[in-house]
Parts: C-alpha cells; structure tokens; sequence
C-alpha cells in the first residue's frame, strides 16, 4: 500500500531523516514510535509531500508520489490526522467534516457524515458547536472523523492521543482497531509505545532519523531495548 | 504597577513633545528673497506643552479610562444580546435587506442633486469594501494595493472610449475582466507570501500601477489624466443636452420631458446601485459555495486545510482574482461617475479607507461592511466645516472604535451550511 524506500529529507540545509525505508502493507496497522525530535512527523509529513523528500521514493498504491504536490496525494484515497489535531475553531462540528469531504459529492459526504456520527456518537451530540469550544479528547475524534470523510483506503494518525485522558486515549485506541475491521490501512505515529504496539500488526522504532528496529508488534513489546527506552523499563 | 504606569506615562509625554514640537515649534517665514525660521508664537507653544501634559495624564490613568471605555456597552443595545437563531437571523437579515433596497430605490428621488451623487460614491466604496473583504476578512490575505484593480478597471473603460470609442456596457465587463486578469496574474508570484511579506508587497505592487499610470504619459496622459469619459447610455439614449454620439437618441426628447441634469445623476446612482445590489448577491453565493467555505478554512489552518487535498495557491489565487473582479466593476463606474481620471484618485489612501471599511465593518460581515461603507464615506463630508482637521477625527474615531469594538461593528455571523435531511 505505501512504500517509503531510502528516503533524505532536509529542512533547509538540515537533514532531518537520513534514508528511512518503511512499508505498510494493505489492512495493516503499523506503528512507528520514537522519542522526541526523532522524525516521527517528518516522515508522515514526507508522505504527504510538505515538505517533499530529497532522495529516495514514496510509493502510493504502486504510485511514485515523491515529487507530487500535496493536494494531489491527499486526494488518492490517504488521509491524514495531522499532529495537534488543527480543527477548523471558527467552523462548528459539521462543518469541519463537510471540509473533510471536500471532493466529494453531496450524498457521500451525507453517506461518511452518518458513519462518522456512529464512531463518534458524541460528536452528533456537538454537531452545531464550534470545533474550538470543544474538549481536546472531541477535537481529536473531530480530527480523526473530518479525516474519514473523505473515506480513505488509509489513514495517517500523528499522536492521536497527545495530552488526553486515559479513558479517553482508550477509546480513540478502541476505534483505530475498528477502522481496520473496516479494511483501511493504519499507519500510527505514537509516543504511548505501549498501546500503539500492543494494537499494531507491526512496529517501526525511529531514532534521530534512522529506523532503528523493525519487527512484529508483539515482538517489540517484549524487546528489552524498547522496554528500557519506551515502555519506562 | 504605579512606577511602571508613571514611567510609562513620562516616555508618552517625552515622546508627543519629540514629536510635535519640532513640528509646530517653527515657522519658515520668506523675508523678500530668503526664507529665515523663527520660533512660533507662545500660543502655540503652550498649546504643545498642554498636549504633553495631557498625554502624560491620560496614560497616568489609562487603565481606568480605558476601562470605563470598555463598560460601555450601553452605547450599543446589540452588543450584549443572545445569538439569535440562524433561521430568524437569516428571516430578519433579508427583510432588512429587502428595506434597505427599497429605500435605496425611492431615495434619488426625494434627496438632492449633490446627496444623491454623493450616494453613488457611497456605493462605489460599497462595492469595492465588499470585494476586498473577500480577500483579507474571507480569504484573510492582507493585500494594501487593492486600489490597483480599482485603477485597471477605472483606466480600462477611460482608455477604451478614448481609443476605441467603447461604451459603459460594453467595458463594464472588460474592465472587470481585466483587473481579474491583473489579479490572477500579479497574485501567482505574490501569494506564496505569507502575512506581513504580502501586505508589503502588495502595498507596493499598488505604487508600481499609479506610478506606471502616472508615467506612461504617451498612453494615459500622465498626471494629467484622461477627460471626455462619456456616460453611460440607456438603451443608446443618451442622458446631455445634445446627443454626441451618431445613432443615439437623448433621454429628455424621447420621453418628451424637459432636459434636466439630474437624470444623468440619478441614472447613474441607480446603475450604481444595481451593480452594488449585483456585487453582494454574488458574493453571498460564492460565501456558501465549496470555494467559499476553502478559503475560510484556509485562513483558519493552511496546514489542516493542505492536508485535505485543497491546493493553498488555487484557493488563495481564487479569492484575489474574485476581489480584483470587483474592483474592476467599481472602478469603471467611478470613471463614468467622474468623466475624467487621473493617478491621483487611487493613490494608497483610497487602500487604506477601503481596508478600514472592512476592519470597522467587522471582517468577513457584508452587512457591517455595507454599514462602514456608509459612515466612513459620508462621516467626513459632514466634517467639512473641520477639513483640516478631518483625517485627525478620522484616525480618532478608528483608535476609539478599535478600543470599544475591536471586532468591528457588526462581527461576522458564519451561515451553517446544512445538508437537506435525507427523506
Ligand atoms: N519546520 C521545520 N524546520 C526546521 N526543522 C524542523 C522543522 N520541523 C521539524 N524540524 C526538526 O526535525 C527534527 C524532527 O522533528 P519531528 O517534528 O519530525 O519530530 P517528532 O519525532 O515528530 O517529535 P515529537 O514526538 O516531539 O512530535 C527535529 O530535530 C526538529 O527540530
Ligand atoms: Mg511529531
């Protein structure tokens, strides 16, 4: 589904990411973990071509989108939840998922909005409020819902569950597994090494740019190295 | 917080005094050949003494004048209310609208030659506030050249009769057309810019177009512009005494009615009018439409709205070149309006009171922008006993207005856009 093979890439005269190759297969959720600053959203970020790799490929759907603008990749059936959920404030609830479903028409945007509304029944209740007045944990289902609007093959997340509550993070973890059963690739980007491999098929561990580890989910959980430095020892 | 307040307060008063004094304090006199600088009277003097004082004292104090300032809600009984609801709103929105218009129609009618000319002018801003709020309250881009579209529009109708022998109707689109055009091409480099690097490019693409107009004197005339635009025609009636132009019959004699000047004048208020009418239909529209609503999400969160497939340069592209349409249209009956244009009507001022219509009017509202509109142009012709004094009342009345309502008179109410429930 997505293949990333050597990819550099540079802010500036800058390289954050010195030649990662990473593959999520179809129906897969692969999680990737790392400390702070290791790259994490830089590489999502490279996926979606802002900013754009320096070298090496980004592969789509057997598609080579390296050098492909980002309106053009984000409409190829990939959809992201961009770190720091970034909710439309000024726009209520329905409106953020209508901007969701941008390039769609009417009735499937009528279509995805219902399902949304099913995942996330809490946002039904908020359809009419402003996404800014909202709870972090419901601007990040807002976040996670406007994605699936445009009804992905494959959703990104970037720490979906940055600075919420745990019964909270428990249920956005609940309906990450959900979407899988609904055949869309997951591709997660967590700090909360626990819960983000204990769901994933597979996991990546990135360090300072540089793909460090790469196994089953199951296996890195038991890892002693990833115990030692993601899981608190 | 006193020492910080008193300390303050004495750099304020230092400061009026650096300022003024050297302003007010001398006077050039010419003595035959030579000109000497002398001391002013003690009048003035004291006058720029008083000022210091008065600074000082009112930063002394701010917090509490400022305060009470802000507790005047009063002034505004509508300040306060609870939202209304989005249908009444919309109910009571159009019959206000519907007013307004019928008003605007019977008003020509009843009000004087110079009041009515006056109102054109009034809706020429009306049009071109309504344009430019697309472009900084909608799309928030910062554009301080946006009198260049205003200029294109007006020289395109000027240049095409003078040329071509083109009337009104037929550069009314060309104009328009054109400043779009100018729009879309002079805002592909531009708009890669972000915030402050665009509001300084922009404002300086507005000089580059007056200065070109002001230079080109083989083509526009220079400074001295262009005269004999003729007016517009209705159904080839012409509105002079005499019919200029061969094949066209004059209004008075067709109608069988006595010539009067004011036909024209109303004739155009009207033209004015429906134009003004035309312009904030069609912009309504655009607000619910999908475009719309991107360049709103554009200016909430570029990297949100970037990650949903919407193209930030299209989008961005989509609302200067719509903002520049407008001015076109204004602008070329302000060339009509005034038969003859010259640089000087759209230096960088005109920018600024166009963009203060849409600050004051609160960024984004058509209504308030319509509102501001009519205050800021008709504020200072009722100020004219105080000409000199007029851009200073000008400059208080925004600082006040800043401080009571910063987010302009009447804020921008969002349209929800609803989906029709499915059967
Ligand atoms: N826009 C930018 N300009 C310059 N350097 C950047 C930019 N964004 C990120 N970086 C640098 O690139 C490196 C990787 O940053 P990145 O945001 O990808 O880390 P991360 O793994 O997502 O971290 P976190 O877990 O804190 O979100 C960091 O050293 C960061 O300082
Ligand atoms: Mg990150």
């Amino acid at each position: 589904m997505l293949v990333l093979e050597d990819v550099h890439t540079h802010y500036g005269k800058i390289e954050a990411l010195h030649g990662v190759s990473v593959e999520v297969k179809k129906g897969e959720i692969v999680s990737l973990i790392g400390a702070n600053g290791a790259g994490k959203t830089t590489l999502l970020m490279t996926v979606c071509g802002n900013p754009q790799a320096t070298s090496g490929r980004v592969i789509l759907q057997g598609r080579d989108i390296t050098r492909d603008l980002t309106s053009n990749i984000m409409r190829s059936g990939i959809a992201i939840v961009p770190e720091g959920r970034r909710v439309f404030s000024g726009l209520t609830v329905e409106e953020n998922l209508h901007m969701g479903g941008f390039f769609n028409t009417k009735s499937e945007i009528r279509k995805s909005q219902d399902h949304v509304y099913e995942l996330f029944p809490r946002l039904k209740e908020r359809e009419h409020q402003r996404a800014g007045t909202m709870s972090g944990g419901e601007q990040q289902m807002l976040a996670i819902g406007r994605a699936l609007m445009s009804k992905p093959n494959m959703i990104i997340l970037d720490e979906p569950s940055l600075g919420l509550a745990p019964l909270v993070i428990k249920q956005i973890f609940e309906i990450i597994g959900k979407l899988r059963e609904e055949g869309i690739t997951v591709f997660l980007v967590e700090q909360n090494a626990h819960q983000a491999l204990n769901l994933a098929d597979r996991g990546y561990v990135l360090e300072t740019g540089r793909i460090r580890l790469h196994d089953t989910g199951k296996n890195l959980l038991a890892n002693p190295d990833v115990q030692n430095a993601y899981l608190g020892g | 917080m006193a020492a910080h307040n008193l300390k303050h307060a004495l750099f304020c008063a230092i400061v009026t005094l650096i300022i003024s004094y050297p302003i007010l304090g001398f006077n050039l006199a010419s003595e035959g050949t030579t000109v000497t600088l002398e001391g002013a009277k003690t009048s003035t003097i004291v006058g720029v003494l008083l000022a210091a004082v008065v600074v000082f004292l009112f930063q002394l104090f701010r917090d509490n004048l400022m305060g009470s300032l802000r507790q005047l809600p009063a002034v505004n009984p509508l300040a306060n209310r609870k939202p209304m609801e989005q249908s009444k709103r919309l109910k009571l929105e159009s019959t206000l609208l519907t007013l307004m218009i019928i008003g605007a129609l019977v008003w020509p009618f009843i009000a004087s030659r110079g009041a009515v000319d006056l109102s054109t002018l009034v809706l020429i801003y009306i049009m071109l506030a309504l344009g430019l709020n697309v472009v900084v309250g909608l799309a928030g881009l910062l554009d301080l050249g946006y009198v260049a579209f205003y200029a294109v529009g007006a020289y395109t109708f000027a240049l095409l009769s003078q040329y071509y022998g083109v009337s009104f109707w037929f550069a009314l689109p060309i104009g328009a057309l054109l400043a779009a055009l100018f729009g879309l091409v002079l805002g592909f480099p531009v708009l890669r810019l972000r915030g402050d690097y665009l509001a300084i490019v922009t404002l300086g693409f507005g000089e580059i177009i007056r200065i070109l107009l002001n230079n080109m004197t083989n083509l526009t005339g220079g400074p001295n512009g262009i005269g004999g635009i003729p007016d517009p025609t209705l159904f080839g009636m012409e509105f002079g005494r005499r019919v200029k132009e061969e094949g066209n019959t004059s209004f008075h004699e067709t109608f069988g009615i006595a010539y009067s000047g004011e036909h024209k004048v109303i004739f155009l208020y009207l033209i004015a009018l429906v134009l003004a009418v035309i312009t904030a239909i069609a912009i309504r529209r655009l607000m619910r439409m999908p475009v719309g609503r991107a360049w709103e999400a554009l200016r909430e969160d570029e990297i949100a709205a970037k990650s949903l497939g919407l193209n930030r340069t299209a989008v961005k592209l989509s609302a200067f070149t719509i903002g520049a349409f407008f001015a076109g249209f204004a602008g070329t009956v302000f060339a009509s309006k005034q038969g003859f244009i010259s640089p000087e009507s759209f230096v960088f001022l005109e920018s600024a009171i166009i963009l203060a219509i849409v600050v004051l009017g609160g960024m984004g509202s058509q209504m308030g922008v319509i509102l501001a509109a009519i205050a800021v142009t008709i504020l200072p012709e009722l100020a004219r006993e105080f000409s000199e004094y007029r851009m200073l009342i000008f400059g208080a009345a925004m600082v006040l207005m800043m401080v009571w309502r910063p987010q302009g008179l009447l804020p921008m109410r969002r349209i929800h856009i609803e989906l029709k429930k499915q059967e």
